[in-house]
């Protein structure tokens, strides 16, 4: 078969609770990114986040669902039906088993397990109730996506840290090409509870600027983090043919190539393994480095990561021969959901021919990137490069091509 | 806390632990959880709610046996009696 295609996205976002909203905020250069407000962050040595605040949750899915589920879930439950309606997805239209949901998550339910724990010892091992068996589990939103839209076929959940948006295209890719018709794929996070945020500290990244607009600002001499953010995007993904036939009017993109590479153990000696992941990507889309428009970067915002990331970009694509951007400036980094968001940026740049700004950043000339700072950039694009990084040392890149 | 559960009482339970029992009416008392809606772990939750609420121990047996609304009625009010 062809290469896959996404026809649908639905996005729930800190700067925007669905698709459009979030892409004119994005376009607009809204932060989302502002002091913790779920709790008191007073005491905590981290206070800016990206929060989705102005969620609904009962808007996008019945009370019994929301019961059960944990933000992580329910942002997706909002960003799936966006999706199917967004591809006019009948979901009867299909035999059960030719639909699949793979999903990415990195943070587990951790506000509805935290929930839950702090009944445990409080009350007793009686006052927990029996969704905790399934609601912070890495699987708990593909397992709450395929039965609700009764997606049977070879549904999974990839846990590569922040690179697992990415790694979940790869795995739909992998199922679209053994015969399924149809699938959910993207990732949503929601990890900013007292307890998801003392579990993040210990990476050691976290950015604790209490300034919003200075907290997370990649590529920027003053990078010293980054922010944490919640939600993510949901894609429909199915092959071109299927797409066609059923008559899809707006094919967003084709998931043209893909590379995923492991960093070497610390002290090895041995280069990280990001430079590998985009040269392997492009050559697994038979594409040229001059064949990219526009790089959607990781930008860790931690000042090693971002030297790292622009050594690979001007190694591959020489000093400041691409544009590069870091829309998730606004957001802070969703986990599992932040490069399924990239993605989405990367579709819609494709689709209205611009490239997002990322904000608040003056980048370091020593970086030698075109990055695209402050006001959106018109121009002619086919070809879009995401990259992503996770704690632990995961790469991915994902190519993405008009059609 | 009367020592007798009702209809009524029972849809208090369930709307506290899932929420939504708009649908929940008194024809549907004998119907299966599973046909209304209801999976394992919904029953699971709603024994675990009367637990607390009625100062019940239900062993796990008993509440694989509730396979409708009327049977943990009669399961609650059986055991409810015996105390």
């Amino acid at each position: 078969m062809s290469a896959p295609v996404i026809t649908g996205l639905g996005v729930v976002a800190p700067n925007g609770q669905d698709r459009e909203a979030w892409w004119r905020a994005t376009l607009d250069g809204t932060s989302g990114l502002g002091r913790i407000s779920r709790f008191d962050p007073e005491r905590y040595p981290v206070r800016v986040a990206g929060e989705a605040t102005k969620f609904d949750p009962a808007a996008h899915a019945p009370q019994r669902l929301v019961s059960e589920t944990d933000a992580m879930t329910q942002y997706a439950f909002a960003a799936t039906n966006e999706a199917l309606a967004d591809a006019a997805v009948v979901p009867d239209d299909f035999a059960d088993l030719d639909m699949a949901v793979i999903t990415a998550n990195s943070s587990g339910g951790v506000e509805f397990g935290q929930r839950e724990l702090q009944k445990l010892y409080s009350e007793g091992p009686q006052a927990v109730g029996a969704y905790m068996s399934i609601a912070w589990f890495y699987a708990a939103t593909t397992g709450q996506l395929s039965i609700r839209h009764g997606m049977r076929g070879p549904c999974g959940v990839l846990c590569s840290e922040q690179a697992g948006g990415l790694d979940a295209l790869a795995q739909t890719r992998r199922v679209l090409a053994k015969g399924t018709r149809l699938v959910l794929s993207g990732g949503t996070d929601a990890s900013l509870s007292p307890y998801g945020l003392v579990c993040q500290l210990s990476n050691g990244r976290l950015s604790e600027e209490h300034r919003p607009e200075r907290a997370y600002v990649p590529f920027d001499s003053g990078a010293s983090g980054y922010v944490p953010g919640e939600g993510g995007a949901i894609f429909v993904v199915e092959s071109r043919e299927d797409a066609r036939a059923r008559g899809v009017e707006r094919i967003y993109a084709e998931v043209s190539g893909y590379a995923a590479t492991f960093d070497p153990r610390p002290g090895s000696g041995r280069p990280p393994g990001l430079r590998r992941a985009v040269e392997l990507a492009l050559a697994d889309a038979s594409l040229a480095p001059e064949d990219v428009d526009v790089v959607f970067a990781d930008g860790y915002g931690v000042p090693e990561l971002d030297r790292q990331e622009a050594e690979a970009l001007a190694a591959v694509f020489g000093p400041e021969a691409v544009p590069v951007t870091v829309p998730k400036t606004m957001t802070g980094r969703l986990y599992a959901g932040g490069a399924a968001l990239d993605v989405a940026a990367a579709a819609l740049a494709l689709r209205d021919q611009v490239i997002p700004p990322s904000v608040n950043v003056r980048p370091d000339p020593e970086h030698r990137l075109d990055l695209v700072v402050d006001r959106p950039r018109e121009t002619r694009l086919r070809t879009a490069l995401v990259l992503s990084r996770g704690y632990g040392g995961f790469n991915a890149a994902v190519v993405l091509r008009a059609v | 806390m009367s020592a007798n559960m009702t209809f009524d009482d029972l849809k208090a339970v369930m709307s506290r632990c899932t929420g939504d029992v708009d649908d929940l009416t008194p024809d549907k008392l004998d119907a299966a959880f599973t046909d209304i809606g209801y999976d394992s772990l919904a029953v699971l939750e709603i024994a675990s709610q009367i637990q607390r609420e009625y100062s019940l121990q239900i062993p796990d047996e008993a509440i694989e046996g509730m396979q409708s609304p009327q049977a943990v009625i009669d399961y609650v009010n059986a055991s409810l009696a015996a105390v």
